[in-house]
């Protein structure tokens, strides 16, 4: 069916293979060849973040990621994110940070990494961290509520 | 940071204001909901859009450049079986163009394939061929052709008392196009069946029963054939109010060409391109005020730019001209406005409805009077707002819960407002490099629900019903596009039967499954079918609970609380046995109810007077704003929102609509912009319609404060479009205290604001 | 992208062979393309991953810096953010957290828009483009100053088969400041409007050593040597008004979709006059 070579990644902790074209974008290679459809396509161009996984570790915008870039590597997307953080899930839940929930897995993924690289953070740094990720419902008070609330 | 104020939890109310997690919070985290573009479906191909490439012309042909590309299959308006027209308040929105096209990305001509690359190579083989006309685009040649509608309101003669007027303002105020950039671009999936509802369409969107009524319209089908079903909503901001029913007709056209289920699913750039934006709107005010500010007469005209085609435009135009004289007190009013023509894409609904235009038109305008005559922003609106018992210009007097000073108060006290507001005044020739600060006011009101007798004419019903596993099934046709409806209407529900949230189904909108309660528009859903629902399920409650009085009299009359059924004794059976065994003896449980408007006087839509809106939900904002003097970059700081919402259901909710709505107000006030050329958008992408970023929002200081409508669920008021009012007018007064720069055209973009200069400059 | 790493040489042999095979390291640019133009793409050879292109080292009186180095790399680096406070301030203001993960210095250079953030920094900071490309069974390198490679819109030096390894930059002398200006569309996550960047030093109140560039005031990238000229020498105040009234004569900036040419023309000399006035008056 395809002259392409097989590209085996770890997906979520599991190992993949996709045979896809190795300029096929991340996004849709987890969207419709996995099911994996938490990643959201918000503009196709780097701009709202709905798409944003964790590439080894850090968080990148699967809409820009070539799927050929990812071999050998590991991909976390928001669905296994949300089961490792499930405290992140009920606290934007809690405080408001979900409304139509568009934006909500890649704001998501972005405050996992957030709370790894600085559990402490100021709201400058939130706002910092979240400036690739577009939430156009709650005007961010309600995700920042989610990290802010609790800190003491 | 926020607060609520005066929302003290009614001592025998469980549910109603208390804030408890909405119950789609973790799969919508989890990435497990279910959008548009998400659901699975075998054997699904893609369609794709053919869009005109210029604004006006005479579409001489469609066709295949060269062979049709394998598999792919093309549908123009030759193949449409019904009338090419999406019913809305009209029919006049073409399908499919047909004979002329009227503005760019107007829809041509629809292709399918098996996969989503495939259609879009198949939609560049499309070849189209047009002749072109001269177009309309500027506002004063649209002008001298026939408007798409006018409109006039108005109470005695202002024109007398402007002529005799010592002190008469005039200002002139434009507001530009909105994108409603709802994170999930707009997707529909259509299938024919053999046997059963015949097509059946699924997608995001706000009104399932518009997508159907248009659906049965262009198909010529009866209602029962036609199911429609919202998926989760990734945003809709009135954005997926109209426009879903064109894609729902457009993804039924191909998979009935192609004989299989067919999804259509826009990019950003095309969603940008295609969908219905905000009106622009330019507004002449002139006023006649005496030397203490207050207003005597005022003369408004207000245009809007309809585009091509009028979708909804006339109940735009309609809701602006009874909000235009803003949340004020004056004897003697006229406004007058008209939709213009032009050849861009039909302009349509959005958070506001119109409303947001004219509060940017009044409240510049109050600031203009207040720059006259030296009377501070604070001091100005407390003289002439509105206070219980006035009249509004349509003679309906405001009623008790009017609420514009008490949310004055709330915002000046928490911002020392008229001091640090003369401070930041007089600092502002300072120019010594470093950011200057400003504050800027704005008061607004927003009219809750359908405008005029719109809900008296829907007479809309939702309905409950027992379900064999003793829970009460409430149906109604309200989607949730993240506004909360789904934990609302379980709170509602909850407390007016008296029952737990376990003890509630709540089925997906679905047109098979539930009423026509009428479409998620409005600021209607909460306060007029949450008013339904917690009739029908009180009344299903009731029911139960006499019939359980009945088989055991001696503990009669029966109560229903907390889940359970109480008798007078003190005893109770949960809810659910006891409906469990109202079902062994009989058929069903079912209580279906419909509007009741309030008694009182009609809404008189020839001469535009009477009561308008059942009632209005009340707000103010102050920004705080920081300019830098070289680029004249503005970054909003803080605002401080009070917002006088009847009775929040849910706090937390009710404050994060508050909040995200003010953010969208600032973002119209200040970043985004649409440029045209040609007709065509030069915006189209989020690489260039600029949104606010984390970055680009204040802080946000929300005091909710309450004063029960009567006619509301436990005295909550529409509230969905209240914060859209008053965020852009704020931040524009706060530039003009930080900078003395005068902008009277939104966006306030530093180049907008550098022209201010450079004119400030050369006057000098 | 299919053989992925390789080695360079054979990547630069292809480069220079395979018509329409275009190199990518972080990808986001060129990845950003409709869903017509992404149906129609070619091939991209992935640069990625080779050894050659990476790291950042002091070596001599330069610091080199991989083309594959991203932003966030740089901002993380306490070499870079010793001597090239200028490169990181422009590093932090590149896209968003996601975008700087993933978008490099080679890319920024690369890509060739007048309005990329870094390269304004390249230019006020001397830097040298080193390339490589195949000869025979040799990866031969090449040095360009940087104030060379942007030879016109969207156009670089590169040749055929040529590919950015990475970039050297002279150490600063000692006292040389650096400053950096980004006016965006908005506060982050922006495409600049007008981006300044200004390395220099004053001695007794005079500016001693300019050197200022802007981006988005025309087809490339440029260093503002009018306005160097006209306030080396000056005291502070006079030589700021000096540069901020030269760079905008030696300009050419045009309507955008993002902003005006008048704007930009004016905010250019206000922005150069603010950098420059900012500069320590005697740095001894």
């Amino acid at each position: 069916m395809t002259d392409h070579p097989t590209l085996a990644f770890e997906v979520n902790g599991e190992a993949r293979e996709c045979n896809a074209s190795p300029e096929m974008r991340l996004l849709d290679c987890l969207r419709y060849d996995f099911g994996l459809t938490g990643s959201k396509e918000g503009c196709g161009e780097g701009e709202c973040g709905a798409c944003t996984v964790l590439l080894d570790g850090q968080p990148v915008l699967s809409c820009l990621v070539p799927v050929g870039q990812c071999a050998g590597r590991r991909v976390e997307t928001v669905e296994a994110i949300a089961e490792k953080d499930p405290e992140l899930v009920e606290r934007m839940t809690e405080t408001g940070g979900i409304q139509c929930g568009a934006c909500t897995p890649g704001i998501v993924v972005t405050l996992y990494s957030l709370r790894q690289a600085n559990p402490e953070a100021s709201r400058e740094e939130i706002r910092r961290a979240l400036a690739g990720n577009l939430c156009r419902c709650t005007g961010y008070e309600g995700i920042f509520r989610a990290l802010e609330d609790g800190h003491g | 940071m926020y607060r609520w104020g005066g929302c003290s939890k009614l001592a025998e109310l469980t549910y109603i204001g208390t804030s408890p997690p909405r119950p789609d919070g973790p799969a919508k985290a989890s990435g497990l909901s279910q959008y548009a573009d998400d659901v699975a479906v075998a054997g699904l191909w893609f369609g794709e859009t053919v869009r005109s490439p210029v604004a006006h012309g005479r579409l001489r042909s469609v066709g295949w450049r060269r062979a049709a590309p394998p598999g792919a299959v093309l549908v123009t308006a030759a193949d449409l079986p019904g009338p090419n027209g999406v019913q809305l308040i009209d029919d006049g929105w073409p399908i499919l163009a047909e004979g002329t096209v009227e503005h760019v990305g107007q829809a041509v001509a629809l292709v399918a394939a098996p996969s989503r690359r495939a259609a879009v190579l198949a939609a560049a083989e499309v070849e189209v061929d047009i002749e072109e006309l001269p177009p309309v685009f500027d506002l004063s040649e649209a002008r001298r052709q026939p408007s798409l509608y006018e409109l006039e309101l108005g109470l005695g003669d202002p024109e007398a008392v402007l002529d005799q007027a010592e002190t008469v303002v005039e200002g002139e105020y434009r507001t530009g196009h909105q994108e409603h950039i709802y994170i999930e671009c707009q997707g529909m999936t259509a299938r024919w069946h053999p046997s059963g509802p015949r097509v059946e369409v699924s997608g995001s969107m706000q009104c399932p029963y518009y997508v159907h009524k248009s659906m049965v319209h262009a198909f010529g089908l009866p209602e029962e054939a036609v199911r429609v079903r919202a998926d989760a909503i990734g945003g809709g901001f009135g954005g997926k109010e109209d426009y879903p029913s064109l894609i729902a007709i457009h993804a039924a056209l191909l998979a009935r060409a192609v004989e299989r289920p067919v999804r259509i699913v826009y990019d950003r750039q095309q969603d940008i391109i295609g969908t219905t934006k905000r009106h622009p709107a330019t507004m002449r005010y002139r006023s006649a005020v005496d030397a203490e500010g207050r207003l005597l007469a005022l003369d408004v005209l207000v245009e809007l730019d309809g585009g091509a085609f009028t979708t909804l435009s006339k109940v735009v135009l309609s809701r602006a001209l009874l909000h235009a004289a803003g949340p004020y007190r004056c004897p003697e009013v006229r406004v007058r406005g008209r939709v213009l023509r032009t050849h861009t894409a039909p302009n349509g609904a959005f958070r506001g409805f119109g409303a947001p235009q004219v509060a940017f038109g009044i409240e510049r305008h109050m600031d203009a009077i207040g720059r006259r005559l030296g009377i501070d922003p604070l001091t100005l609106r407390q003289r002439n707002a509105l206070v219980p018992g006035d009249r509004l210009p349509t003679g309906q007097i405001v009623d008790e819960s009017t609420s514009a000073l008490a949310c004055l108060e709330s915002v000046a006290r928490r911002t020392d407002f008229v001091t640090r507001w003369t401070e930041y005044q007089a600092a502002q020739t300072e120019t010594n490099g470093t950011p200057q600060r400003g504050l800027g006011l704005s008061l607004y009101f927003h009219g809750a629900g359908f405008t005029g007798n719109g809900e008296r004419r829907m007479n809309s019903p939702a309905s409950a019903r027992l379900t064999p596993e003793g829970r009460i099934a409430v149906l109604s046709a309200m989607t949730d596009m993240g506004q909360g409806a789904v934990i609302v209407f379980r709170q509602i529900a909850g407390e007016a039967a008296g029952v737990t949230f376990d003890d509630l189904e709540f089925p997906e909108p679905d047109t098979n499954e539930v009423p026509n309660s009428g479409p998620t528009v409005a600021s209607r859903t909460t306060m007029i079918v949450g008013q339904l629902v917690a009739r029908a399920v009180r009344e299903v409650s009731a029911q139960v609970a006499d019939w359980w009085g009945e088989q055991q009299p001696a503990a009669s009359p029966y109560t229903v609380k907390d889940g359970r059924v109480v008798g007078q004794d003190g005893r109770s059976t949960p809810f659910a046995a006891v409906a469990r065994s109202y079902l062994e003896v009989h058929d069903a449980l079912e209580v279906t109810v419909r509007h009741q408007p309030a008694p009182g006087p009609v809404f008189d839509e020839t001469t535009y007077q009477g009561p308008a809106y059942p009632t209005y939900a009340w707000g103010a904002d102050i920004a705080e704003v920081e300019v830098d003097p070289d680029t004249l970059a503005v970054r909003p700081l803080r605002m401080a929102v009070a917002a006088e919402v009847g009775r929040a259901i849910h706090p937390r909710l009710c404050i994060g609509q508050i909040e995200g709505g003010t953010l969208q107000a600032v973002g119209w006030g200040l970043l985004e912009e649409i440029k045209l050329d040609q007709g065509r958008y030069l915006n189209d992408r989020l690489a260039t319609y600029i949104i606010p970023t984390a970055m680009d929002a204040p802080d946000l200081d929300v005091e909710l404060l309450e004063a029960a409508f009567p006619d509301g669920p436990f005295g909550a008021k529409g509230i969905g479009e209240l914060p859209m009012d008053g965020g852009a007018p704020a931040v524009v007064a706060a530039i003009e205290n930080a900078t003395g720069l005068v902008v009277d055209e939104i966006p306030a973009t530093p180049e907008r604001l550098f022209a201010a200069q450079m004119r400030e400059r050369s006057d000098d | 992208m299919a053989e992925r790493c390789g080695s360079l040489l054979e990547a630069c042999r292809r480069l220079a062979t395979e018509p329409g095979l275009r190199p990518i390291l972080g990808g986001t640019d060129l990845m950003v393309a409709s869903p017509h133009e992404r149906a129609r793409q070619g091939r991209w050879l992935d640069l990625s991953c080779f050894d050659e292109m990476r790291g950042i080292a002091e070596r001599g009186g330069s610091v080199w810096i991989g083309a594959a180095t991203t932003f966030t790399a740089l901002q993380a680096d306490a070499s870079i953010r010793r001597h090239f406070p200028a490169l990181v301030a422009a590093a932090s203001e590149v896209g968003g957290w996601q975008i700087q993960n993933r978008a490099t210095l080679g890319g920024n250079v690369a890509n060739a828009s007048p309005a990329g953030d870094s390269l304004p920094v390249l230019a006020v900071l001397e830097a040298v483009v080193v390339l490589g490309s195949a000869a025979g069974d040799r990866l031969v390198e090449r040095r360009v100053p940087y104030a060379g490679f942007h030879v016109g819109y969207r156009a670089t030096a590169l040749a055929p088969g040529e590919v950015i390894l990475g970039f050297e930059l002279p150490l600063p002398g000692p006292g040389l400041e650096q400053r950096f200006q980004k006016v965006g569309t908005r506060q982050a996550q922006a495409i600049s409007k007008v981006v300044v960047a200004l390395a220099g030093r004053c001695a007794g109140g005079r500016v001693q050593t300019l050197r200022l560039a802007a981006g988005s005031v025309a087809a490339t990238p440029v260093r503002l040597r009018q306005a160097e000229s006209a306030a080396v020498g000056l005291e502070l105040a006079a030589a700021a008004e000096a540069a901020g009234s030269a760079a905008r004569q030696e300009t050419t900036p045009i309507d955008d979709v993002r902003s005006t040419a008048a704007y930009r023309s004016a905010v250019l000399g206000r922005v150069v006059r603010r950098l420059v006035l900012s500069l320590t008056p005697d740095s001894e």
